[in-house]
């Protein structure tokens, strides 16, 4: 008792001298950037198992990869990073990669060709759900040996199954799971042939600008220097970013210059700051789209009429406009813009003269039960309103169920839906992460449960020649054929699909005037922090 | 709360056992029944909630093969009873498993966000203490003046009031307009990683190590959660107080101490008080009690990262392993403090022997 | 209620010897109605939820909007713009329909809960009473583990398992509300079951079904009214924490506590949106303080004198 007594004398001791208890207005030290996110879906920093977008933004500035995009020129696509050259074989089944000199790992030990050659089998073998995009070239943990090899420090051999598009293969290393991890401090901390698994979801080993100093899940995440890092200094020697859930929280924060980075504002959050001398707003097109999509197991909604009248009674405009202001583009297609052959068409627009028309013509004129399936996020709860809104005007009875990310993704994969409104972000930077899944679909019987693909998933039997097509286009070559081959693909999509394909982001990142370089990742990668100044 | 009687005495066939032993040994085996009960009924929910964990764990681009490996790797092609079995026998050996969202042991999570909701609860209860026996005491010696009418207005206002709609709006008012304490959170982000954690009170490792500024910080995050907390236990103490009072300051030995010429002040607080202490007492365990398991929503409005907040959004995530582990923390100091403000009543107060 | 008493029907109410014990029990309500009416806070109370009432029962007719209406263009509008009394949401819905229509769904779940939590407790309460032996220790451990949960964590535990929603809002609130209740209707069993008349009921043969069914329950019922009425506000304001948290009803339902939610998005720029629901969950829960003040001084006088 007698020390809480003297504890609370000391409380209200420190609270009356220091009267005005609010830190007056604070400034973040020049060298040290501090970033407000919403950061709770970390789950892992383990290249081969981390699949979330706050996680690869941890990765990007953590390990590095073979080839990579260059933050102050994400249009000019991959460059070398861990690579200095590559060259492929005259059957295109063989690439040789030449790992350049120099580049360290935050334990001191020098990048080689073998830490490439574990990093890349690791994630093959240990088979974590980032690994289909390693595996689809036909990498297995048993071929390893043979299809992933050094033969010596400097070179590292891959063989393909067939011969892809090597603008495909080389999109896919710049990928989270293509991050080169330091071979011996993995294999030091390895537990029950783990490979390091369960000490890297905690720690870092890479050769990147950073390392991950703390963590604590749902609270922050602290980076500082690589201390062997091998480019330029960077400015920034200590990054802070802090897990703060609400828009208003992150907007007091940053106009009281508490922190230099706002990354989850709301429409109205950003119009409040825009008086504010001292914030500005910078607007990067993302990769996420979002879509709804309506399941054809159920009659109703397999009827191609139907959809389309869905599709014309979806105010696009309106949502993007009021709501989604500033932070969604109206986007019908399924590639994104910047994409290597994204269509910029919107055959589509909000129009009930045109959507009556189409349901008068389908089989069910009076329209019916429609149960919507939308996770827990305002953001999606307000579209789905907005879609009961005027699908109801159509005569649908339009029910809205939400759920939980966790129990909306278990109907959907279960194919229990009957709409569901998600978001796609795509996986690596190749236009086939999002052709593949939203127009393929090689076998539509439940049995197949090919529960990763979008199209299966609606239960949408793809038609054989768009099969078709979506596999010609990952191993053209020519990249002008390539694009033309996605754009046909595309504009077919757009109209017969039952995907009703809304929006793309845009991330309206505001932080403080003097934060210059701050880049998201675009639409292709992630967020990287080396190159800010302030 | 365990003034039910117990389970039948277990040690029937010892007769010689001292009477408090017997009674002690009844209490413990109705505390593990309780707690025993408690983990099978979360256990239960967990596993009939319609949201599938293996789906938690490896996110949405999985692939069946994958999917099918992690559902083993969890134990869920077991029969329920065996997995509940397997977890008890883990809980006993104090492995609470490890959490799914967070990819660290459910243990160490606990001692990572536990003292954060114990600091703001402390806190909170002293608040309401200091203010609320004061006034208590006050609204029974003035009965019907305005100190109590002001008592009971406030209280009545405290009972009526959405917390997690006053936490916004004290938010608003005193943070985003006035400025006058911190922002949600438990400290400034710079002074992030300053404190050494020791005990996990910030407050309290900040002093120890003398890092004022960290202190100072720490205690404009505080604040407002706290003395939220701390107005609606202040409503509850003082209302018991105050009718504690009342039945003391009617007693005849009040009159008689009057009659005897002692000052109000020592009738007030050297006989009057001085009865219902022990009562107090209990009523301040009651009240900690209920800040402890009640301070979800305050949490969840100040981001502040302690034990409510962290079974709600591991619940929102499906991670069961951290609702149970949550839960039973959370359940046995309800129980434990339960017991002891039983114990205390019985051993302190005369009358209830 | 008050103003039609007939002066016959009041002096009937008032006898000093009744004849009946219909008649008994029914001057015990009067007098103490008329000792309720004396208390100034309670009849605010009152006349609150009798306002209540009439606003869920007359909501069609006397809000000015469709309640889910939107009007993308119309939207975050402040009170008293263009006929919105209230204003308007993120969606351009007209705040002040909603909060008409927002009061039958209050009300549908403090009716719902103040019928299944009490009933449930009552319930066990009465069997582990009367029955005594093992079902009293079993019940009475079951009712100690639901005491020892954290209840707004049970609460959301039993949404999150049976799914989102005011029915499932209902239940588990009322999962959690029930051991109290219990409790109460143990210990008037109790003192009941060895008093003489319902001995001189079982010696004329009636079962134990019968006797708590027909004789034990209506003597519990007072003291659980009382209790229930106090405890109207924190259900009201659990229902509004469960769908403050996107746990209760669903959207587009224009649920108080979801409102605040949906509002607290654009607290800093359009204070309106969640202020407005909030005051109405306060005044509610208030006016149900307030008539539970009332009416345990009415009817607890141990408490009151106090």
């Amino acid at each position: 008792m007698k020390i809480r007594a003297g504890f609370i004398a000391a409380a209200i001791a420190a609270l009356t001298a220091a009267a005005p208890l609010a830190p007056a207005s604070a400034e973040t030290p020049p060298n040290m950037l501090v970033i407000a996110n919403r950061i709770d879906d970390i789950k892992t920093f383990d290249p081969a198992e981390s699949f979330e977008f706050a996680g690869a933004d941890v990765s990007r500035n953590v390990y590095e990869k073979l080839v990579n995009f260059d933050p102050l020129n994400l249009d000019a696509g991959f460059g070398p990073q861990l690579a200095e050259s590559w060259e492929i074989s005259a059957d295109g089944r063989t690439i040789t990669f030449r790992i350049a000199e120099g580049h360290r790992f935050s334990t001191g030990r020098e990048v080689t060709a073998r830490d490439a050659e574990f990093s890349l089998r690791r994630a093959v073998i240990l088979n974590k759900t980032p690994s289909f995009i390693l595996t689809q070239f036909g990498f297995t943990p048993e071929n390893v040996e043979q299809t992933i090899v050094a033969t010596d420090d400097r070179t590292l051999r891959l063989t393909l199954d067939k011969p892809y598009a090597l603008s495909f293969v080389l999109n896919c290393l710049t990928a989270t799971v293509g991050g080169i991890v330091d071979r011996e401090e993995a294999m030091a901390h390895e537990v029950d042939g783990d490979m390091g698994n369960a000490w890297l979801r905690t720690n870092t080993a890479g050769s990147g600008p950073y390392k991950v100093v703390a963590w604590k899940p749902n609270e922050s995440v602290l980076m500082d220097l690589n201390p062997h890092y091998h480019g330029p200094r960077p400015a920034m020697e200590r990054v802070i970013v802090q897990h703060i859930q609400e828009s208003a929280t992150q907007r007091l924060l940053l106009s009281r210059g508490d922190i230099d980075v706002a990354r989850n504002l709301s429409p109205e959050d950003v119009a409040g700051l825009r008086d504010d001398p001292d914030v500005k707003v910078v607007d990067e097109l993302r990769g996420r789209l979002m879509y709804w999509s309506a399941n054809q197991k159920n009659p109703l909604l397999s009827d191609p009429k139907v959809v389309e009248a869905l599709k014309w009674a979806t105010d696009y405009d309106g949502m993007a406009n009021s709501f989604l202001k500033g932070q969604y583009t109206v986007h019908q297609a399924f590639l994104p813009l910047t994409f290597l052959g994204a269509l910029d068409e919107k055959p589509w627009r909000f129009d009930m003269d045109k959507a009556r028309a189409a349901l008068a013509e389908s089989a069910h004129p009076d329209c019916g039960p429609i149960r919507i399936s939308v996770r827990d996020a305002q953001e999606r709860i307000d579209i789905a309103q907005s879609l009961q809104n005027t699908w109801s005007q159509l005569g649908c009875q339009v029910e809205l169920i939400v759920g939980t990310g966790a129990q909306t993704l278990d109907r959907y994969r279960a194919r229990e839906h009957d709409v569901y409104l998600g978001a796609w972000g795509p996986d690596y930077p190749d236009p086939h992460t999002n052709a593949g899944t939203f127009a393929f679909n090689p076998d539509n019987s439940d049995e197949a449960r090919l529960t990763g693909l979008l199209a299966w998933r609606n239960a949408w039997a793809v038609p054989a020649g768009m099969n078709e097509k979506t596999l010609a286009a990952v191993v053209e070559n020519d990249t002008d054929k390539r694009r033309a081959m996605y754009l046909e693909l595309q504009r077919e999509h757009q109209r017969i699909s039952p995907f009703g394909i809304m929006f793309q982001k845009i991330e309206q990142n505001a932080m403080r005037a003097n934060v210059n370089n701050f880049v998201a990742g675009g639409a292709t990668t992630a967020v990287s922090y080396w190159v800010v100044t302030k | 709360m365990t003034d039910e009687p117990a389970c039948p005495a277990p040690s029937r066939r010892r007769p010689r056992l001292p009477r408090w032993t017997r009674k002690l040994a009844g209490t413990l085996a109705s505390v593990a029944a309780t707690l025993l009960g408690l983990l099978f009924v979360t256990f239960m929910i967990g596993r009939v909630m319609p949201i599938d964990p293996v789906l938690a764990v490896i996110g949405e681009r999985a692939t069946q093969e994958q999917y099918e490996q992690t559902y083993r790797e969890l134990g869920l092609d077991r029969p329920l009873l065996a997995q509940f079995g397997i977890y008890v026998s883990d809980v006993l050996r104090g492995d609470l498993g490890v959490s799914i969202r967070t990819g660290k042991p459910v243990s160490e999570d606990l001692a990572r966000v536990f003292p954060a909701t114990f600091e703001l609860a402390t806190l909170g209860t002293l608040i309401g203490v200091l203010l609320g026996v004061p006034l208590g005491v006050a609204a029974a010696v003035w009965r019907g003046g305005w100190v109590d009418q002001t008592a009971r207005v406030v209280g009545l206002i405290g009972y009526s009031m959405p917390i997690f709609w006053l936490g916004l709006m004290g938010l608003l008012v005193f943070y985003g307009m006035l400025g006058w304490v911190s922002g949600p959170g438990r400290i400034g982000i710079f002074h992030q990683g300053v404190v050494e954690p020791r005990t996990g009170l910030l407050l309290l490792d900040a002093l120890l190590q003398g890092q004022w500024a960290a202190f100072k910080s720490a205690l404009s995050h505080i604040i407002l959660p706290a003395g939220l907390l701390g107005y609606y236990s202040m409503a509850y103490v003082s209302r018991m107080t105050r009718s504690f009072m009342l039945e003391q300051l009617s007693a005849e030995y009040v009159t008689t101490a009057r009659v005897k010429g002692l000052s109000e002040w020592q009738v007030v607080w050297g006989h009057a008080f001085r009865n219902i202490r022990v009562q107090l007492l209990t009523v301040i365990a009651l009240a900690y009690a209920n800040l402890l398991e009640g301070s979800v929503l305050t949490e969840i409005i100040f981001a502040w990262p302690g034990i409510g907040s962290y079974i709600t959004t591991s619940l929102l995530a499906n991670d069961m392993n951290s609702v149970l582990g949550g839960t039973v923390l959370v359940g046995t100091i309800f129980v434990l403090l339960n017991i002891l403000s039983d114990m205390l009543y019985r051993f302190l107060d005369p009358r209830a022997r | 209620m008050s103003g039609a008493t007939r002066p016959g029907l009041r002096a009937w109410l008032l006898a000093e010897e009744p004849t009946s014990r219909a008649q008994a029990r029914a001057a015990a309500w009067y007098q103490g109605w008329l000792k309720l009416r004396a208390n100034t806070l309670a009849m605010i109370g009152l006349a609150i939820l009798i306002l209540l009432t009439v606003c869920a029962i007359l909501a069609p007719w006397l809000a000015t909007h469709d309640p889910f209406a939107q009007d993308l263009a119309q939207r975050l509008k402040p009170p008293g713009w263009e006929g919105h009394i209230f204003g308007t949401d993120s969606l351009g819905r007209d705040i002040y329909s909603r909060l008409l229509h927002g009061a039958r769904i209050s009300l549908y779940i403090v009716l719902l809960v103040a019928l299944v939590a009490p009933a449930l407790g009552l319930l066990i309460g009465t069997v582990a009473g009367y029955a005594g032996g093992w079902i009293d220790v079993l019940l009475m451990r079951l009712t100690d583990i639901f005491l020892a949960f954290p209840r707004l964590i049970l609460a959301l535990a039993f949404v999150a398992a049976l799914g989102a929603g005011i029915e499932n809002a209902v239940l588990a609130i009322s999962l959690t509300a029930w051991p109290p209740y219990a409790r109460i209707a143990r210990a008037e069993t109790l003192t009941i079951r060895n008093s003489d008349f319902i001995h001189a009921i079982r010696l004329q043969g009636a079962g134990p079904a019968r006797i708590v069914t027909r004789h034990v329950w209506p003597l519990c019922v007072s003291s659980l009214v009382i209790r229930v009425t106090l405890d109207m506000a924190g259900i009201i304001l659990t229902a509004a924490g469960l769908g403050f948290l996107g746990l209760g009803a669903q959207p587009p339902s224009p649920e108080w506590g979801a409102m605040i939610s949906e509002g607290r998005k654009y607290l800093l720029d359009h204070w309106w949106v969640a202020t407005i629901p909030g005051i109405a969950i306060f005044t509610v829960s208030l006016a149900f303080n307030l008539l539970g003040d009332g009416l345990r001084d009415v009817f607890d006088p141990k408490e009151s004198a106090r």
